[in-house]
């Protein structure tokens, strides 16, 4: 942890937990989500807004939380990949949308967003949404089959 | 670090005014990147903008589509409205590095970030946009296409913020849509999550051509050599025909990402397939 | 069977070392050479920095070598006196703020005296850039067979070419880290990494210590693809020089840009083909030169070169062959493993000279590679005959048809001629990969299994190959469960722990499966045995026996027991360099369909087929998995993934510039197998891990060769180098 004296205080909720918490100046929402709330589901992988493996949702739209200065998640919701239902992921383990594991936190979190947002559809294809996401291992055949299946379950589910 | 947290207009205004060495924060997807090595930058003094709820609005007015300081590349590409009046808008930016960046990101920051590689300024720039700059003293209106003098250097003064950006709609939404050409062709990277080597978007109407250029010149700029050619209508055989105007108007270089020489043949070879698209549909 | 540790992968409870929080814990930083080589004159530590807060380390305070220990002892721990490279390591730094360390490696300043540097591995050195040997070679292999001058001489057509491939960046999303403490006296060091013996022996040299001293614990891997293979004992070493030296736990998580730049990369390569060719279509004589460049230290190279060198001839029956490879020393941060480790460089120079070969007698590719396509009782190029039955021929009709490639052809015609500025092509390669070490490799290695039997009755396969994503904990328990005749939950995978586990080899070489999945079974068979049951026994009389055995002895524990043993009829000579290189070779082949957009010269693949031999399929979902993924990163080194190098170091270190395909840039890879067990694998699996990655660059590359007519030389085939090749294409 940076050993700077001043800190600051963010009010904000995660996972649906409102909480306060200090913070140094300098943390953005990722260091405050991983060193200092102990959520260590969301990964660092570039530091750059590159690789998407940080990407949490913010007030229900995903980003990268290592762009995010913590100060700037004052007053707003954040959700991460521990909010997700783990009930739900079932279509996903089952296709082999995760190998290594670095990428899926972040992966999940924009898919099960685009899943409960299916008519982002109509106008976006799902490898567009997915983009942001950067992954080595599966060629991401293994996560598009994997939420797709998972939407097309939702959608007999509900009809 | 200080970092000031305003909640109106007024609040910003006057605390940039009192701060000038302030560095106003929209998005922040430049400014933090790789954040924790830039040790330097954790001591300066930070100007919020994301608690100013006047500057989120986007609003549509019977002139104008208006854009908030703090208004995202996502915002616009929730309004329907948008899709269809303004498109290269909406392909722009869905062409602005992925989702995570698009829902953080903001037209005013690309602006004022004056990166020559920018997404959003070169279809707010062929649209037309005005910038409105406010500060303590009052505001003002710039036109986009003269808000540039070099390399990452505006006419912005100390104190002035981006407070608006309007997009003049060009006709009444209940009549039929004119005859228009418009396109934005970025050649990135790669498909997503990449900075434009070249980017160029055109409009066409009746009144002429509208062409204006990404990552060939120091700052995004309008293309009046290539306008003018364009407009004359002299016939063209080959992207070879379109050099001369083009290098009337930029001047691209090598560097990381691409080379100079790329940069001006395939700019010559976008433009040409595009004005060839062009005649052939009118 | 679902993959075992996906559950806990996608709700985000998986552990790896930057999760895991010690209390006292230092971070640790890096200083290093700004100069690709030089002697150190001295390293200025600000005066303005209060330095007795912080722990630092250099040369001096290594207790055992200040060596590396891999197959040289040539690269130091920390440079001491001289640096052959931009960032060497020279100086550790450690403080319990991770921001004081960012501001203390910035106030140290390495000073070089320069030395000229040798940047250009395609050039000979010229004497003042010598530094070992007396021409820079790291490693120099022959293989020989018939008489390739007199072949040549003789043939109806002789065909050139060079080809050339970049550098290549692992970007494993995790980048490198590890976290080192002292307890009880014993250094213990948990990380990224492909191989804890790899980093046991490598501390146990650099600490002076013996193995009951040290212990390593790989933690959760965030992907390695050859970049964990021996790049981690670096950091092991540095992180428990600091540990030792601060009686405190240090972790040393790398930035990627630091990752990047500093750790190791695919070897750039450049490989000559000349080839007789007889009048009906059929390879008499393939001469091949193979150059890689090394970098500054031997790392791996002379395996690299080994690997690259055998499969330089593809897989097709030539009687006259001649390989040359050279691994020649630059002062380039080291190359190091990267998946395929030499045979995707020199296969893609292969499949496209095939390709070139067919067009310059007329010969269409596919008939070229049907005529010669390696047939059961022909040889390779080391001599070795290959009988394992696969009908290769078949798997190129197969591919051929489930990719449609005549329709396809006669549609590109049609959408060729109709289209102002898009051109569609289709190309393919036919390809192979030796599974385990090559060689004598294996037997050197010698590696070890246990399976032990707990008093609960549930067994536990203890092995020291790690899952980095490719699927050991899952495969191994399949392995384990129907050898034992046991459900899945009843086996247990212990940590790769080296106090635990034995050496059963590193996690490498598309070895896992197939030679240390032999031994899980070999070891399960030991287990009945040392319980009192025969071979076949299984089930609930097995679990039975185990809790029996260890009811009766409260202080002891059942382990069965595995040593590599080599297959029968497998002979090699290394000297030679002649004979069974591998113990059997997977096939596979790939069609690829892309379209070039002229106005812009970018290429993108728009359909891909793989069909893969892999011996039994032991999990359909993860190896489907590996292939696509092998597949994606096959294309990404093929068209965008490009290094630009200022002083042998890369200066696009950074994800925004060193392009890596997203969901958007590539299509459904499609995948299909044939199966043909092979007898000696881990439930009949041949290699699988490697073999994705060496068809897809070739078959791209023959695709807009198809497309564009362009020779389609070198890769990364940028547009900007495409646009060189094709600067006038007409649009219409």
């Amino acid at each position: 942890m940076p050993s700077s004296p001043e800190t600051i205080s963010i009010a904000l909720t995660v996972n649906g937990e409102a909480l306060t918490l200090e913070a140094d100046p300098s943390d953005r929402l990722l260091d405050v989500l991983r060193y200092r709330l102990g959520l260590t589901g969301t990964k660092e992988g570039c530091g750059e807004g590159e690789c998407g493996a940080c990407t949490v949702l913010l007030d229900g739209v995903p980003v990268n939380s290592c762009l995010v200065p913590a100060w700037q998640a004052r007053g707003r919701s954040v959700e991460t990949v521990e909010a997700v239902a783990p009930a739900s992921l079932r279509p996903m383990l089952e296709s082999g949308a995760t190998q290594c594991g670095a990428c899926t936190p972040g992966v999940v979190v924009c898919a099960d967003w685009i899943r409960k947002h299916p008519e982002l559809l109509e106008r976006h294809p799902m490898r567009e949404l997915m983009a942001g996401n950067l992954c080595r291992c599966t060629g991401y055949d293994g996560i598009i089959d994997g939420l797709r299946i998972a939407i097309e379950e939702d959608d007999e589910c509900a009809s | 670090m200080r970092v000031l947290t305003p909640t109106t207009l007024d609040e910003a205004r006057r605390a940039y005014a009192e701060s000038p060495d302030a560095v106003p924060m929209g998005g922040g997807t430049d400014l933090l990147v790789h954040w924790p090595s830039h040790v330097e930058r954790h001591a300066g003094t930070y100007l919020d903008l994301s608690g100013v709820a006047e500057l989120r609005a986007m609003r549509w007015t019977d002139d104008a589509l208006e854009l908030g300081a703090m208004t995202t590349y996502w915002d616009v590409q929730r309004d329907d409205r948008v899709w269809d009046e303004l498109p290269l808008l909406t392909h722009a930016a869905r062409q602005v590095g992925a989702v995570q960046i698009q829902t953080r990101g903001t037209w005013a920051g690309n602006i004022a970030n004056g990166s020559p590689a920018a997404d959003g300024v070169p279809v707010l720039m062929v649209y037309d946009a005005t910038v409105t700059l406010g500060s303590a003293s009052g505001t003002r209106d710039v036109k986009l296409d003269s808000f540039y003098t070099g390399y990452k250097q505006t006419v912005m003064k100390a104190g002035e913020l981006i407070e608006r950006i309007s997009v003049p709609r060009r006709h009444d939404p209940a009549a039929e849509r004119p005859t228009t050409f418009e396109r934005f062709e970025k050649v990135g990277t790669r498909a997503a999550q990449s900075i434009a080597k070249v980017g160029v978007a055109v409009v066409r109407q009746d009144s002429g051509w509208r062409v204006v250029a990404s990552s060939v010149a120091p700052f995004v700029m309008r293309c009046p050599t290539v306008e003018a050619l364009l407009d004359s209508g002299s016939p063209l055989g080959s992207p070879d025909d379109l050099l001369t105007a083009i290098r009337g108007d930029v001047k691209p270089i090598d560097d990381l990402r691409s080379t100079a020489a790329y940069r001006e043949r395939v700019l010559a070879r976008v433009l040409f397939s595009l004005v060839k698209e062009e005649r052939a549909q009118r | 069977m679902n993959r075992l540790e996906g559950l806990s992968k996608l709700t985000g409870a998986e552990r790896y070392v930057d999760d895991l929080d010690v209390p006292g814990c230092l971070w640790g930083m890096t200083v290093r050479s700004p100069a690709p080589r030089g002697r150190i004159r001295a390293v200025r530590f600000d005066k303005l920095i209060d330095w007795s807060e912080f722990v630092v380390v250099a040369h001096r305070d290594i207790p055992g070598a200040n060596e590396v220990r891999l197959i040289e002892l040539d690269q130091p721990v920390l440079a001491g006196e001289s640096v052959r490279h931009v960032h060497e390591a020279v100086v550790l730094i450690a403080h319990e703020s991770r921001e004081m360390v960012r501001r203390a490696v910035r106030a140290v300043t390495v000073e070089i005296d320069p030395d000229p540097p040798a940047l250009d591995f395609r050039v000979d050195p010229t004497p003042e850039q010598i530094q070992h040997g007396d021409d820079n070679a790291l490693s120099r292999l022959l293989i020989e067979k018939g008489d390739v001058e007199a072949a040549l001489a003789s043939a109806d057509h002789v065909i050139e070419g060079v080809y050339e491939t970049g550098a290549q960046e692992h970007v494993y999303i995790e980048p490198q880290g590890m976290l080192a403490s002292v307890e009880d006296g014993v250094v213990v060091v948990r990380g990224s990494m492909q191989c804890p013996y790899y980093v046991l022996n490598a501390l146990t040299h650099a600490l002076g210590r013996d193995e009951s001293q040290v212990r390593v614990i790989q933690s959760a891997t965030g992907g390695g693809f050859g970049g964990k293979e021996d790049y981690p004992s670096n950091i092991a070493v540095h992180a428990a020089l600091l540990a030792l030296k601060a009686n405190r736990p240090v972790k040393i998580v790398y930035d990627r840009d630091e990752d990047m730049a500093a750790t190791t990369k695919r070897h750039p390569s450049r490989v000559r083909h000349r080839t007789g060719i007889d009048a009906h279509g059929k390879l008499v004589a393939q001469d091949i030169d193979v150059l890689l460049d090394a970098g500054a230290y031997v790392t791996l190279s002379p395996v690299v070169l080994s690997r690259g060198i055998i499969h330089a001839a593809g897989p097709y029956a030539c009687p006259n062959v001649r390989i040359r490879g050279l691994a020649r020393l630059t002062n380039s941060v080291p190359y190091g493993a990267f998946r395929g480790f030499g045979a995707p460089q020199t296969q893609f120079a292969n499949e496209r000279h095939m390709d070139v070969i067919a067009r310059t007698i007329g010969l269409d590719p596919v008939e070229l590679r049907r005529r010669n396509l390696i047939r059961d009782g022909d040889q390779t190029s080391t001599g070795q005959m290959i009988t394992d039955g696969t009908d290769r021929v078949g798997l190129l009709e197969r591919a051929l048809g489930d990719a449609e490639v005549e329709l396809k052809r006669s549609e590109h015609a049609s959408f060729n001629g109709a289209s102002p500025h898009l051109r569609r092509g289709i190309g393919l390669s036919t390809v192979y990969h030796g599974g385990g070490f090559t060689g004598a490799g294996e037997v050197y290695l010698a590696s070890k299994m246990h399976v032990a039997g707990l008093p609960d009755g549930r067994v536990e396969v203890r092995s020291a190959n790690t899952e980095m994503g490719q699927g050991t904990t899952t495969i191994f328990t399949q392995l384990a469960a129907e050898r034992c005749g046991l459900a899945p939950e009843s086996i247990v995978i212990a940590t790769p722990d080296t106090s635990r586990v034995p050496n059963s080899g590193p996690t490498v070489a598309s070895r896992t499966a197939m030679v240390v999945g032999r031994l899980v079974e070999d070891a399960c068979d030991d287990l009945k045995r040392v319980v009192g049951l025969d071979a076949d026994a299984h089930g609930k009389a097995l679990s039975d026996a185990i809790r029996e055995w260890c009811a009766a002895r409260p202080d002891e524990e059942p382990v069965g027991k595995a040593q590599y043993v080599k297959p029968p009829h497998v002979e090699w000579d290394e000297e030679t360099y002649r004979g069974d290189a591998y113990a059997t070779f997977a096939w596979a082949v790939c069609v690829a369909e892309v379209e070039v957009d002229l106005r812009t010269y970018e290429s993108r693949v728009i359909d891909f087929l793989s069909l893969q031999e892999i011996g039994r399929v032991l999990n359909p979902t993860l190896a489907r998995g590996q292939i696509q993924g092998g597949t994606v990163q096959a294309i990404g080194w093929a068209l965008s993934e490009n290094c630009n190098w200022r002083d042998g170091a890369m200066a696009n270190n950074q994800l925004t510039n060193y392009i890596i395909p997203t969901a958007a840039d590539v299509p459904p890879i499609r995948v299909e197998f044939v199966e043909n067990p092979y007898e000696y694998g881990g439930g009949g699996a041949k290699g699988i891990g490697e073999l994705p990655m060496d068809g897809p660059a070739p078959a791209v590359a023959n695709a807009i060769a198809d497309a564009v007519g362009a020779s389609a030389d070198a890769i990364p085939l940028t547009p900007e180098r495409l646009m060189a090749m094709i600067p006038d294409a007409q649009l219409a």
